[in-house]
C-alpha cells in the first residue's frame, strides 16, 4: 500500500467533515482510505499535460433569473421540520463566546 | 535608535448589492421582516432546491468592475466555499475563488499627501450569511435566514494603502463609485458595506511584506482607524519584543478598543474550494459588456467638473452635493424644475446638511423630493413666505415629504401681503416701545432690530420681513 | 391478462377504454404490495391512503376528459431521494428519518400532471452510494428473481418493485449506474437519460454533476412513454437542457437497418463472467441479423473511469451533504455540548459507514495541497473520457456492452471490500462522467436463473437512437418475465 494514511490526517478529515470516529471505525478508514487512495493514484499513469479540467460536461451557459421578487412568506413550511425552533427561528448550540 | 516601521493594509470590502430578490433565488431582500420570512427551500439549503443565478447580481459586479478599471473575466464560473456554520445553511457559500468576475483593477486616491492608485486584485461574486440571535433566556442561539443569500460582492485590494487615512480615502472612494452605479447604498453602520482589514508592518524600506492579520467586525470609519491604529501598535510591540506575528483572523471590538483572536480548533480555514456544478459557466461577450458601459453614470469627477461649468455654485458646494448620489439626483432634478441653481445649492448646504447631523442619517436617506423642494423655493420666490416660515416648513417636508403648497395653504402660513394690516401692525409697535423708537432715532441702528422682531411677532411670523423693515424705516 | 401483468401503457389503455378504474388498478398493486413486500422490502414508505386519494382524483379527471395523456391513472413508485410534497422523503438515511418536504421534485410533479398515481417510496442504497441497495438505514431490498440476492443498486428498491409488480413502473436516479444495474439484475427496463434532460430540482444530490433521474420499467415502449413525461426543460435547475426532440415514443421503430453498432473491446476482458459475455454478443447478433451494423473498436481509458467517477463523486458529495447538520431538519442526536459537537454527533450517528466513507474521501480530495493532485487530475481525465467518447461516436450511433459484470450477487458478499464493489460499476460510471444516456435492458438469463442486462450508450442527446435499437432487440427477443412466485 502507498498511501499510508496518518491518524493526524483521519483527524483533520473529521473535522473538515464533521465526522467523529470511534477508533474502531478511524481503523478501517484509514484502510479504506488507503486503498481508495492507491487506485485513485491509477489516474497519474495518464498524461494530462494541457488537458482542460473539465467540471461541467457540456457547454450549457449564462442561466439566469430575472430579478423579479416570486417567493412570498412560507415560513411555516421551512421551520415544519426543524429540530429545534423559537420565535419564527432554527435553534442552535449557542455560538456566541 | 528605534525602529522605523510602516503598515501595510489590504482591504476586503464586501458590498451588499441593492437588487430586489437574493442572488439565487426569488425571495426578497428587503429589511424589516420578521425572522425566516423572505425565505424558500433555495436560501434556507433544502434538500432537492437548487440555485439559479439573479442576472442583475452580474451586471452589477460588472458595473462596479469596469468602474473600477477592472478586466473582466469573460469565462467566470462559481466555487463552493465549505464550513460549517450555523448562519449559511448549506454548510457551503456559493462563491467565486478560480475564476472571479473581475480582477486587476484601480481606483485613484487623494489625501493630504497626494494621490495614488490602489490596486484591486479580484472582485467576486457571493451570497451572504443569515443572522444569529442569542437568547439570553435559553442560552441558545437562533437563526434567521432572512439575509442568507443577499447578493455580495467582495471586492479586495491590494496591499497598497499605508495608513488609516488612505484606508478611508479609498473606502469613501469606492462608495463614490458604487452609489453612483446604484449598486448598492454603501452603509458601513447597517452592514451593506463591510470591510475587513488586513494589517501587517515591516521596516521601512523592506521589501518583504511581513505576516498579516485579518481584522473584522468594523462597523464605521473611526472603528476603522482605530482597529489600524491598535493592530499596528500591537504588531510592532510583538516585532520589538522578540515575538512573532501569527497569521490569523481577529475581532475588533471598538468599544474597548482591543481586537481578540477567533481561534478554534474546530476551525480548520480549509474551504475545499470546488466549482459547483448547480451552476453553469458565465460566458461574457463583447455585446453585454458595451450595453453595462452604456449604461455607465457620470461619476462624481465628471459631474464636478460638468456643475463648474453649468452652474454659479462655489467649489466647496460641489464637492459636497456630488458627495453623495443622492443628493446630486435631487439638486440636479429640482435645477431641471426650473429653481435657480445657488438656491438648491443653499437649501441642501444648510438646511439639509443641518437636519441630516442632527437626525444623524445619511445623505442617502434624504427623503423629500425634488418637486417639493422646487415648490417650496417657488414659494419663497414669490414672497409668499418668508424665509423663517419657509424654514419651518422645510423641516415638515424632511421628514414626511409634504407638498409645501398644500401645507403652507393647509396651515395659514402665507405672508400677509394686506399692506393696511401691516401698517397698523407697525404704528401699533412704534407706539407701543417708544424707548426703541427712542434709540433708533438716536443713531441705535440695531434697535430697528428689535422693532421688526415686535412686529413679526404680532404678525404671527407670517410677514414679509423686508417689507416691515422698509415700513418701520418709512415711519420713523 | 390480469392487471398485474399489465404495462403501463397498456393499463393507461385499459383505463382509458372502462375496464378498469385507477382505483380497481390501485388497489390491486396494493394487494400485490402487502402480499410481497415482507419477502422483497422493495418499499421504505408506501401510501396507501394517499395512493387511493390520487386514484379517485385521477379518475374523476379522466372521466372528465382533462387527462387523456398515455400513463393516466398508472400507479407508480418513487425513489426515496426525489421530494414528495407531504410524503417522508429519507434517502434511505437515518439523517432525514423524518423529513418531509413541502414541495415536490419537478420529475414527480410531470408525473403528477400526468396522471400517476403515486404508491410510496422505494428504498435504495443511502443517499444512492452503493451498488446493492444494502447500505440502506432502512434494511435490505431483496431480488424478487431470487430473494437470496441482492436487486442491484442504488435504486434497488424500485427496479425490485418493478419486477415484483409492486408498481407498473418506478422513478431512479443514476450517479453511476444506479438505474441501469439494479435494472439488469431485476430483469426490467431502465434509462439514465442525457445530463439535464430531467430536472435535477428536488432530487437530494449526491454527485450533482452526475445524477440523472430516469425510468425503470417494463419494457421500452413504457420506457419511451415515460421519457416523455419527466423530460422537461426547467428554469429552476440551472442544468437543465432545452430540448425539442423530446418525442422519444417517435423512436418506437423495429428497424435497425443501418444502425451503426460499436462493441467496445475493453467491456469483454478480464473480470466479466461469461455467461454475461454470451447473453450480450448473442442479443449482439440479434441486432445484426435484423440489419444493423456491428463491429468491435478500442474505447479505450475502462479502467480509469473508476478512480475518476470516485475521486469526483466523493468530492461533491462530500459537499452536498454538509447540510445535513441537525439545525433544518433531519436527525439531531440527542446529548451534546456545544455547536460542532452537536455537528459531529448528529452525523456520525445520522450517516452510515458507506457515506461516511465516501464523505471523507471527497473532503480529502478537495483539501488543501490535495485539490491539484486528485480532483483537478480527476476532471482532467474525465475530458479525456468524454473525447473518447466523442471519438467513438463519430463512427457508431450506439454503443453495446454489458451493463454490469456478473449478475446479482448473494446478500452480504459485496460491502466488505470497497474497491471490489465499486469495480461492479465499471461499464456503467464513464456514461455518467461523460453525460451520456444510456438504457438497460434484459437479454437473458444465468444457470441460477438470474437475469442479465444489456446497455445501449448513445451520444448526449441520442436516446431515441438506444430506443430504437432496444425496441427491434425486445421485437425479436420477445416476452421476459419472472416466473410469477405463487
Amino acid at each position: 500500500m502507498a498511501n499510508i494514511i496518518s491518524d493526524e490526517t483521519i483527524d483533520y478529515v473529521g473535522i473538515l467533515a464533521k465526522l467523529e470516529l470511534s477508533e474502531e471505525e478511524k481503523e478501517q478508514a484509514k484502510k479504506d482510505m488507503g486503498s481508495m487512495l492507491d487506485y485513485i493514484d491509477k489516474l497519474g499513469e495518464l498524461d494530462t499535460e494541457g488537458v482542460e479540467p473539465m467540471s461541467h460536461v457540456f457547454p450549457v451557459k449564462n442561466v439566469f433569473r430575472e430579478d423579479v421578487v416570486t417567493n412570498g412568506d412560507i415560513r411555516e413550511e421551512i421551520l415544519k421540520n426543524a429540530p429545534g425552533e423559537k420565535d419564527g427561528m432554527f435553534v442552535v448550540p449557542r455560538t456566541f463566546e | 535608535m528605534a525602529k522605523q516601521y510602516e503598515t501595510v493594509i489590504g482591504l476586503e470590502v464586501h458590498v451588499e448589492l441593492a437588487t430586489k430578490t437574493k442572488i439565487f433565488c426569488g425571495c426578497s431582500t428587503a429589511f424589516g421582516g420578521d425572522p425566516n420570512t423572505h425565505t424558500c427551500p433555495v436560501c434556507t439549503g433544502m434538500p432537492g432546491s437548487l440555485p439559479v443565478l439573479n442576472k442583475q447580481v452580474l451586471e452589477y459586479a460588472v458595473a462596479v468592475g469596469l468602474a473600477t478599471n477592472c478586466t473582466i473575466t469573460q469565462y467566470c464560473k462559481f466555487d463552493r466555499k465549505n464550513y460549517f456554520y450555523p448562519d449559511n445553511p448549506q454548510n457551503y457559500q456559493i462563491s467565486q475563488l478560480y475564476l472571479p468576475i473581475c480582477r486587476n483593477g484601480k481606483v485613484e486616491i487623494e489625501t493630504e499627501k497626494g494621490k495614488k492608485f490602489v490596486g484591486i486584485h479580484e472582485i467576486h461574486m457571493e451570497e451572504d450569511a443569515g443572522k444569529l440571535i442569542h437568547d439570553e433566556w435559553d442560552d441558545v442561539s437562533l437563526v434567521d435566514y432572512n439575509r442568507s443569500g443577499v447578493p455580495l460582492i467582495e471586492i479586495v485590494s491590494e496591499p497598497d494603502m499605508r495608513s488609516a487615512e488612505e484606508v478611508i480615502a479609498y473606502l469613501e472612494k469606492l462608495r463614490m463609485i458604487i452609489q453612483y452605479l446604484g449598486a448598492s447604498d454603501c452603509k458601513l453602520q447597517e452592514g451593506s458595506m463591510r470591510a475587513d482589514v488586513n494589517l501587517s508592518i515591516r521596516e521601512v524600506g523592506a521589501e518583504e511584506f511581513g505576516t498579516r492579520t485579518e481584522m473584522k467586525n468594523l462597523n464605521s470609519f473611526k472603528a476603522i482607524a482605530r482597529a489600524i491604529e491598535g493592530e499596528t501598535e500591537r504588531q510592532i510591540d510583538l516585532l520589538e519584543s522578540g515575538e512573532k506575528v501569527v497569521q490569523e483572523t481577529r475581532r475588533w471590538d471598538d468599544n474597548k478598543g482591543e481586537s481578540y483572536a477567533m481561534r478554534s480548533k474546530e476551525d480548520a480555514q480549509d474551504y475545499r474550494y470546488f466549482p459547483d456544478p448547480d451552476l453553469v459557466p458565465i460566458v461574457i461577450d463583447d455585446a453585454f459588456l458595451d450595453g453595462i458601459r452604456a449604461k455607465q453614470p457620470e461619476f462624481r469627477e465628471e459631474k464636478m467638473a460638468r456643475y463648474k461649468e453649468e452652474f454659479d455654485i462655489p467649489e466647496y458646494d460641489i464637492e459636497i452635493i456630488t458627495g453623495s448620489k443622492h443628493m446630486a439626483d435631487i439638486f440636479e432634478a429640482t435645477v431641471a424644475l426650473g429653481s435657480q441653481p445657488k438656491k438648491v445649492s443653499n437649501w441642501l448646504m444648510v438646511e439639509t446638511l443641518r437636519l441630516l447631523k442632527e437626525k444623524n442619517m445619511d445623505p442617502e436617506d434624504i427623503r423629500f423630493s425634488p418637486e417639493n423642494l422646487a415648490k417650496l423655493i417657488g414659494l419663497t420666490d414669490a414672497k409668499a413666505i418668508n424665509s423663517s416660515v419657509a424654514k419651518e416648513v422645510f423641516e415638515v417636508m424632511f421628514d414626511q415629504d409634504v407638498d409645501p403648497e398644500k401645507y403652507v395653504e393647509e396651515k395659514g402660513l402665507k405672508t400677509v401681503n394686506d399692506e393696511g394690516a401691516l401698517r397698523r401692525t407697525v404704528e401699533e409697535v412704534i407706539a407701543n416701545n417708544p424707548q426703541s423708537v427712542e434709540d433708533y432715532r438716536n443713531g441705535k441702528e440695531k434697535a430697528i432690530g428689535f422693532l421688526v422682531g415686535q412686529t413679526m411677532k404680532a404678525m404671527k411670523g407670517k410677514a414679509d420681513p423686508g417689507m416691515v423693515n422698509q415700513l418701520l424705516k418709512e415711519f420713523l | 391478462m390480469s392487471i398485474l401483468d399489465m404495462t403501463a401503457v397498456e393499463l393507461a389503455a385499459a383505463i382509458k377504454n372502462k375496464e378498469v378504474t385507477v382505483t380497481e388498478a390501485t388497489e390491486a398493486v396494493l394487494a400485490q404490495i402487502e402480499a410481497s413486500e415482507s419477502k422483497y422490502h422493495c418499499y421504505v414508505t408506501v401510501d396507501k391512503e394517499g395512493a387511493l386519494k390520487q386514484a379517485a382524483e385521477v379518475q374523476n379527471k379522466i372521466d372528465s376528459g382533462e387527462l387523456t395523456g398515455p400513463l393516466a391513472g398508472v400507479p407508480v413508485a418513487i425513489k426515496d431521494n426525489m421530494c414528495t410534497e407531504g410524503l417522508l422523503t429519507t434517502c434511505s438515511s437515518k439523517i432525514l428519518y423524518n423529513f418531509v418536504p413541502t414541495f415536490s421534485s419537478e420529475a414527480v410533479l410531470n408525473l403528477q400532471k400526468a396522471g400517476a398515481v403515486i404508491l410510496g417510496k422505494t428504498n435504495m442504497d443511502e443517499f444512492a452510494m452503493g451498488s446493492t441497495t444494502e447500505t440502506s438505514a432502512f434494511g435490505v431490498t431483496k431480488n424478487p428473481w431470487n430473494p437470496e440476492h441482492v436487486p442491484g443498486g442504488s435504486s434497488g428498491g424500485s427496479a425490485a418493485a418493478v419486477a415484483a409488480n409492486e408498481c407498473f413502473y418506478a422513478l431512479g436516479s443514476d450517479t453511476g449506474g444506479s438505474i441501469r444495474q439494479p435494472a439488469s439484475f431485476c430483469g426490467v427496463v431502465g434509462l439514465k437519460p442525457t445530463y439535464g434532460t430531467v430536472s435535477r430540482y428536488g432530487l437530494i444530490a449526491y454527485g450533482s454533476s452526475l445524477d440523472q433521474i430516469g425510468p425503470l420499467c417494463k419494457d421500452v415502449t413504457d420506457c419511451a412513454t415515460i421519457m416523455e413525461v419527466i423530460a422537461s426543460h426547467d428554469t429552476k435547475d440551472s442544468t437543465s437542457v432545452e430540448r425539442n426532440d423530446t418525442d422519444f415514443t417517435s423512436a418506437l421503430v423495429d428497424d435497425v437497418k443501418g444502425m451503426r453498432i460499436g462493441i467496445p473491446r475493453d467491456y469483454f476482458g478480464e473480470g466479466l463472467d461469461p455467461e454475461v459475455k454470451d447473453a450480450v454478443l448473442k442479443a449482439a447478433q440479434v441486432l445484426k441479423d435484423k440489419g444493423a451494423i456491428v463491429e468491435e473498436f478500442d474505447l479505450s481509458l475502462v479502467a480509469y473511469a473508476i478512480p475518476t467517477y470516485y475521486t469526483i463523486a466523493a468530492a461533491e458529495a462530500s459537499s452536498n451533504l454538509e447540510r445535513f447538520d441537525g439545525i433544518k431538519y433531519g436527525y439531531r442526536t440527542e446529548e451534546y455540548e456545544g455547536l460542532h459537537n452537536m455537528y459531529k454527533k448528529s452525523r456520525s450517528e445520522g450517516f452510515g459507514a458507506e457515506v461516511k466513507r465516501r464523505i471523507m474521501l471527497g473532503s480529502f480530495v478537495l483539501s488543501s495541497g490535495y485539490y491539484d493532485a486528485y480532483y483537478l487530475k480527476a476532471l482532467r481525465v474525465k475530458a479525456l473520457i468524454k473525447k473518447a467518447f466523442d471519438e467513438a461516436f463519430a463512427k457508431y450511433d450506439v454503443i453495446l456492452g454489458p451493463v454490469a459484470p456478473t449478475t446479482a450477487p448473494k446478500l452480504g458478499e459485496s460491502l466488505s471490500d470497497p474497491i471490489k464493489m465499486y469495480l461492479g460499476d465499471i461499464y456503467t460510471i464513464s456514461i455518467n462522467l461523460a453525460g451520456l444516456p444510456g438504457l438497460s435492458i434484459p437479454c437473458g438469463v444465468d444457470a441460477d436463473g438470474l437475469p442479465i442486462g444489456l446497455q445501449l450508450i448513445g451520444d448526449c442527446f441520442n436516446e431515441k437512437k438506444l430506443i430504437q435499437t432496444a425496441y427491434a432487440y425486445e421485437k425479436e427477443r420477445g416476452a421476459f418475465g419472472r416466473k410469477e412466485d405463487k
